[in-house]
């Protein structure tokens, strides 16, 4: 009797306790994150048919997981979509049953994107991302005006945000909040907006003579950091989340795509150097400019600073665009993992979304940095870019 | 919270005992989903299926706009409002840049001249300078090299006696090309800057 009590909290502390000690013990293979090189956990899936297995397949893939036979498998899904999400996941070597749920309410999809956390949760204890959403810009052609979006982290359930028909650019999400920064030319200039998701309102923040855009919000909310050229060439500035309290941060030739470090310290940017192109950060109230290695991965752009601080993901232009990753203390040089451009982290700090040419188009992607696994997402028609992932 | 903590395991630990013990087929916990568009986020509720769109664009709100220029600074963009737009007047003036560069080629000096002698010669005139490139950068980079690009041509009509008030830059970046092909050719033609020339609204 006393076997099973043990055996039963064991259990029920691990699938609750995302950072528990416990937890950890049961996470055997996630622990060795080596950059793109790292082996997925085995996972098989019997029972679901259609959208309910197409969500899990996608969801897993995208954090670490590679589907195979059972066989094969470490962790063993299987279960149902029939009438809702109903489902069980088993570790086989440690013969036990980690979580066994239905679920209801809202649609298939949401269940099904739930049920892929929950499993997330039980074999790694970490938060999944199934259920967060994104931000990005998609034009009718590939170049030209366009509209920003909100969708599913995967790419369903888009909903057009503006009808500017004008060129617009950069989404960026308030943290923990439905709403976002992002540059539309509607009145005949890059000006940077603030748009509320809740009420649909927005307030123009940035609209000097010249450039204004790549807003992006500071962790806490209060700050935004941006591009300006009004003091004569494009430069990064940060202001209050209201476009108040303005100030000149870099004084490059050419400086773009600002991107905050988690702790809200620094502000990481594309900058130039003697004629090369390279990434740079400089504390957010100011000061010194440190040059950023980035040894093998030539013209970086597009930085982004994972959210637990270790990591920063950018574009490298080499004849194509590749995305990279490269650990934020400089301590490795970076990784090359996938072609394409755009990267913005998830909340996981494991998963990227990024745009991918696929002909003359941009489409939105999913990629594990750690397995290199990578998703398409849901098509939508034209060209999508500037993902910017919720957090 | 502490409650939560307590029961919630407990529940879960109900449900693994059962489903080890022969429950495989009925799961014991059920997880609603409340709504079917969830908070992304954070904080709030969610609410309904669909976003509210945009409101309509005020004219000028927010705050900080057009703060005083000065030193290089860009002009005020509220003294080029309500100005017309003629494009045609120095189409045929458009200046070219080699890849990944906003530096001035010599062979342009006589676009520029012209240009400027343009607006010598209506002092009501104004000039948008608008810079774009080919599309082989990404699109931020892109949009800040078109705006070097007609900042550029701002420093080098400067130079030629245009008073750099009168003058408003514009970056469409790979936005905006001349020609919507993929190779040299077509790359050669958008790495440009356009010069509008701008007439006061009351046409005189």
């Amino acid at each position: 009797m006393k076997k099973i009590i043990l055996a039963v909290l064991t259990i029920g502390l691990a699938a609750v306790a995302p950072m528990g000690a416990r937890a950890q013990e049961i996470n055997i293979q996630s622990e060795i994150n080596v950059m793109g090189q790292t082996k997925p956990i085995p996972i098989s899936l019997s029972g679901f048919t259609g959208e309910g297995a197409e969500v899990l397949k996608f969801d897993l893939t995208v954090q670490g997981f590679s589907f195979v036979t059972p066989d094969a498998a470490q962790y063993l899904v299987s279960g149902s979509d029939a009438g809702g999400i109903t489902g069980s996941l088993t570790d086989k070597f440690a013969k036990r049953v980690l979580l066994s749920r239905s679920y209801n309410g809202a649609s298939l999809r949401r269940q099904a994107h739930a049920f892929a956390d929950d499993i997330v949760l039980a074999v790694t204890g970490k938060k999944g991302i199934g259920q967060t959403k994104i931000a990005f810009k998609s034009q009718p052609s590939g170049y030209g005006a366009g509209e920003i979006y909100v969708a599913d982290f995967d790419g369903a359930n888009a909903q057009r945000i503006t009808t500017d028909n004008a060129i617009v650019a950069k989404p960026a999400w308030v943290p923990g909040r439905l709403a976002l920064y992002y540059t539309s030319y509607a009145l005949d200039n890059p000006d940077i907006f603030y748009h509320s998701l809740t009420t649909g309102q927005r307030r123009k923040i940035a609209a000097y003579s010249g450039l204004n855009t790549s807003a992006a919000v500071s962790p806490d909310g209060a700050k935004i950091a941006m591009v300006l050229s009004k003091s004569g060439s494009a430069n990064i500035w940060v202001c209050n989340a209201d476009g108040t309290n303005l100030k000149q941060l870099t004084y490059g030739v050419q400086d773009s795509s600002p991107c905050w470090s988690p702790d809200g310290e620094w502000i990481c940017f594309a900058t130039e150097k003697s004629g090369s192109r390279r990434l740079a950060k400089i504390p957010a109230g100011g000061g010194t400019v440190q040059y950023l290695k980035t040894v093998g991965a030539p013209n970086p752009t597009e930085p982004d600073w994972s959210p637990d601080g270790k990591w920063i993901a950018f574009t490298s232009q080499m004849g194509d665009f590749n995305i990279c990753v490269a650990p934020a203390d400089g301590s490795a040089p970076p990784t090359l993992l996938v072609g394409g451009q755009n990267p913005s982290w998830a909340p996981n700090s494991r998963t990227l979304v990024f745009n991918r040419s696929m002909g003359y188009r941009q489409v939105l992607s999913v990629l594990d940095v750690f397995t290199k696994q990578y998703k398409d997402c849901v098509r939508a028609t034209g060209s999508s870019s500037q993902p910017a992932w919720a957090k | 919270m502490k409650l939560n903590q307590i029961v919630f395991p407990l529940a879960l630990a109900l449900a693994a005992t059962l489903a080890t013990t022969g429950c495989k087929h009925q799961p014991m916990k059920v997880t609603p989903i409340p709504g079917s568009q969830a908070a992304p986020v954070g904080d709030n509720g969610g609410g309904g299926n669909t976003l509210p769109g945009a409101g309509t664009l005020p004219p000028d709100n927010g705050a900080g706009m057009n703060t005083t220029p000065g030193g290089g600074n860009t002009a005020a963009l509220d003294t080029f409002e309500g100005m017309v737009k003629d494009p045609a007047a120095l189409a045929a003036n458009t200046i070219h840049f080699a890849f990944d560069s906003a530096a001035i080629k010599k062979s342009e000096d006589a676009n520029l001249s012209t240009v400027a002698q343009a607006l010598a010669g209506n002092a009501n005139d104004k000039l948008l300078i608008e810079g774009n490139c080919d599309e082989r950068g990404t699109e931020e980079y892109n949009r800040a090299l078109g705006e070097r690009r007609a900042l550029a041509a701002r420093e080098a009509l400067a130079k030629l006696g245009v008073s750099p008030d009168r003058i408003r830059t514009i970056s469409y970046g790979k936005d905006k090309p001349a020609d919507p092909g993929h190779d040299e050719s077509a790359w050669a033609k958008n790495r440009r800057d356009d010069f509008i020339l701008l007439h006061p609204k009351t046409g005189v």
